[in-house]
């Protein structure tokens, strides 16, 4: 294809587009995202929750106000929303694969899956609004 | 066939219930089940930073039932469950890369649960020896 013009066309052995094959996605129309992001997340993960299991200890058995100002401070405040971005990434792709392996009646897969969903972002919505209200006061 | 008179119970490929379990494969069960444990226990997380963001009584709740004989044992269950899932996740790198499929693979399943258990009881003797 690099001289177009030197001779007779190539004789086209698949019907696929070349978009569609530049894509390399096939009628599944999505490929190796959750794979990818699933190495992504988890070696996130790794770093985190050494982060995390030392601010769970440092925070243990503290008073609440000393608790709030561990958490408030922002340098810890970012360590926890990073740890929520990731984990709850992790945890919603982990948690569909085992939906998909075990549950096999279509409505109740997809209702599962939907419900993973919705637990998945409202874990790291309501986690992230308590570590940004500590932090920024109120 | 689209015109079988009646479906056929054909053979299902062989399940779980078919092998005789193995060392490994029971590694692979407990790296699913432990993340399934840690996903629920997420809540447990949220709990804890909500209650810490609403009031000095709500925190005290939480660290009342965070402190008794059955959220520590649940704390510990969660601290075991993170570690064995992140050092599997660290196999599943091994894998990744084309490594670890040889003979070395049982000793690279005992050490993701030897470890797993050493760092448990590492971490909380730290966290115990910090706060008393």
């Amino acid at each position: 294809m690099s001289t177009p013009h030197s001779g007779p066309a190539p004789a086209r052995t698949t019907m696929r587009t070349p978009l569609g094959r530049v894509r390399g996605l096939g009628a599944a129309k999505s490929g190796t995202e959750h794979f990818f992001t699933q190495r992504l997340t988890g070696a996130a993960n790794l770093l985190l929750s050494i982060a995390f299991i030392i601010i769970v200890i440092s925070v243990a058995g503290q008073s609440y106000a000393a608790a709030r100002a561990t958490l408030g401070h922002p340098l810890v405040a970012v360590i926890i929303l990073l740890t929520l971005l990731s984990v709850t990434t992790h945890m919603r792709i982990g948690m569909q694969v085992v939906i998909e392996d075990y549950v096999h009646t279509e409505g109740l897969k997809v209702l599962l899956i939907v419900a993973n969903t919705f637990f998945s972002i409202a874990v790291a919505l309501a986690g992230a609004f308590a570590v940004l209200k500590i932090s920024l006061g109120g | 066939m689209a015109d079988s008179p009646q479906r056929i119970d054909r053979p299902l490929s062989p399940h779980l219930q078919i092998y005789r379990p193995l060392f490994t494969m029971m590694m692979s069960i407990v790296h699913r089940i432990t993340g399934v444990g840690l996903y629920f226990g997420m809540a447990i997380l949220v709990w804890w930073l909500l209650a810490a963001a609403t009031s000095p009584s709500a925190y005290a709740t939480f660290a009342a039932v965070a402190g008794s004989p059955i959220g520590l044992l649940v704390l510990f269950g969660f601290t075991w469950a993170l570690l064995h899932h992140a050092l599997g996740g660290i196999r599943h790198f091994i894998w990744d890369f084309i490594h670890g499929f040889g003979p070395e693979r049982v000793l690279l399943a005992k050490a993701t649960l030897a470890g797993s258990v050493v760092l448990t009881v590492v971490v909380w003797i730290i966290g115990l020896a910090l706060k008393g």
